[in-house]
């Protein structure tokens, strides 16, 4: 299903929106450039691994692109061809991309994660485009990894491509800059999270999201790196991913954070991460994913999880239930809160989400509460929690786990 | 998330046959939200199957012996439930008998 060599793949996907953001500029027509610079794209995995790679790789997928704009535009109707197509075929077997400077082309990245992330999108179609445009992934990788049929893949991004084409290619202004900008960023968490969720079975090989995720959030966190929620979304990925080679057994089972074995947490990743959400905290407003992030960095790097610093957890966590109130929230600080004041505390918390209509039929809930009742010694309360919750989840190993955790308390 | 709408319906009265699930289909072919559908034949045509002490038992006709048969079923991916309901609404069932919406399971999760 990889069509591309890896080595290829990689240098390929970083120039993708470098290259559709300069073809846009020159010809105008986003739904159409992005086909061609996905043509060009193709073409590059074909030829460079037999004939090498060329000296300017982003000139190459420019002329290319731009050739099939032209041949596209040239076999179409004389009725539809515009001014804007006559003067883009004049342009078309110009040097390749000599006015490019690299500042230009990276600065395109951003002004094109702003268009597929635009509100009138929905987030799964979001999702799509952005992986396609500005991942540079192909339709059927992109379909493989949601698992639904590559025709709906392709459908549902020529959708989003119409929808969002006749948008001027622009950043967006400033007055609406922060609330786009968070659109991006829950695109970039979304796709992370596709990439984290442990998956068992013929699933294996679907292309890995949460290397793309972390790819591009270092690209955003480099154009903007003033920014602390950009830097403390990249700080979560970093030490959430870390744990990825602990938190699956190798038959896919799920293992909870308390029962990871430590030693095969990626270091390197959790201190890239830590350094950088406590370099973040020290000098930008404080945000929702800085918040999770500096979470996420007490666990990671705590040596046991009895070393867990907890008090430090349920106070982020109060912190993160002002700023950003939710009942996910709630969710997590009772967990905190049952390990700092005991477990009826944390029981009394989420007690409170009890007529929470949001989070109604939700399956953390009764996860979390027989874990707290476990805690407690309620061991009867606890298996009817977990059971209950197992019914709930729509997920196969958290099922597996939650029926695991109620199979282990008598009856 | 993948949800399956399972239509029902009393098939003698051929209260499936309109020109509705068309125009749905057509709606959300463009979308990118539908995956597969298929009506299901009459259910007099249905072999229910047991296996008894190793031994394959089969009986004419549908498990459960109701008047309201599963007629269809429509696989969707959209981005909630809600919209799930949305389409069921659309569906000729949802207006003579019911339609069920049924999330499928999902092959990957979380650590707790």
């Amino acid at each position: 299903m990889n069509e591309r060599p890896a080595d290829i793949g990689d240098l390929l996907r970083p120039l993708a929106p470098q290259v559709l953001g300069v073809v846009v500029r020159r010809h105008g027509q986003f739904d159409a450039c992005e086909d061609a610079v996905q043509d060009a794209l193709l073409a590059a995995a074909v030829q460079w691994p037999v004939e090498g790679v060329p000296d300017n790789p982003r000139g190459w997928l420019i002329t290319v692109a731009s050739r099939r704009l032209a041949d596209q535009w040239r076999s179409e109707n004389a009725r539809r061809r515009r001014e804007s197509t006559a003067a883009a075929l004049d342009g078309m077997d110009a040097a390749p991309a000599a006015d490019v400077d690299r500042a230009g082309a990276e600065d395109d990245t951003l002004t094109l994660l702003f268009l597929c992330c635009h509100p009138a999108l929905s987030p799964p179609s979001q999702v799509a485009l952005t992986l396609r445009a500005v991942g540079g992934l192909t339709t059927a990788q992109i379909a493989h990894a949601f698992l639904v049929p590559e025709s709906t893949m392709a459908q549902r991004i020529s959708r989003a491509k119409r929808t969002v084409a006749g948008t001027e290619f622009a950043r967006p202004a400033e007055a609406e800059r922060t609330e786009r900008l968070g659109a991006v960023l829950h695109v970039l968490y979304l796709v992370f999270n596709e990439g984290y969720t442990a998956t068992s079975g013929p699933e294996l090989h679907r292309p890995d999201l949460t290397r793309e995720a972390i790819r591009l959030a270092r690209q955003v966190h480099r154009l903007l790196p003033d920014d602390g929620e950009v830097a403390g979304l990249l700080a979560l990925m970093l030490t959430t991913d870390a744990r990825r080679p602990a938190r699956t057994r190798p038959d896919g089972a799920l293992v909870p954070l308390a029962e990871q074995d430590r030693s095969r947490w990626d270091t390197a990743s959790i201190s890239e991460g830590a350094a950088l959400i406590s370099a973040t905290l020290a000098r930008a407003p404080v945000g929702p994913y800085q918040l999770q992030a500096a979470i996420a960095a007490v666990h990671a790097e705590a040596e046991r999880a009895e070393d867990t610093d907890w008090p430090q957890v349920a106070a982020l966590y109060r912190v993160l239930d002002v700023l950003a109130p939710g009942p996910v929230v709630t969710l997590n600080r009772a967990v905190a809160v049952g390990m700092v004041d005991g477990p009826q505390a944390g029981l009394n918390l989420l007690a409170t989400l009890d007529s929470d209509d949001r989070i109604a039929g939700l399956h953390r809930v009764p996860a979390v509460r027989a874990h707290l009742l476990e805690m407690a010694g309620d061991e009867a309360a606890a298996r009817g929690a977990y059971l209950e919750a197992a019914r709930r989840t729509t997920s196969v190993p958290e099922q597996r786990y939650l029926e695991d955790r109620a199979a282990r308390l008598p009856r | 998330m993948k949800l399956m709408l399972l239509t029902y319906g009393i098939p003698a009265t051929g209260a499936n046959i309109d020109g509705t699930e068309d125009t749905l289909l057509a709606e959300i072919v463009e979308t990118g939200e539908w995956v597969d559908r298929a009506p299901l034949a009459d259910p007099a045509l249905t072999r229910t199957v047991r296996v008894l002490d190793g031994a394959v038992g089969t009986t004419d006709g549908p498990f459960a012996a109701v008047a309201e048969q599963l007629t269809g079923y429509w696989l969707v991916d959209c981005e909630s439930m809600g919209r799930a309901i949305e389409l069921a609404a659309l569906l000729p069932g949802a207006g003579t008998v019911a339609v069920e919406v049924r999330p499928l399971m999902d092959p990957s999760g979380m650590e707790m």
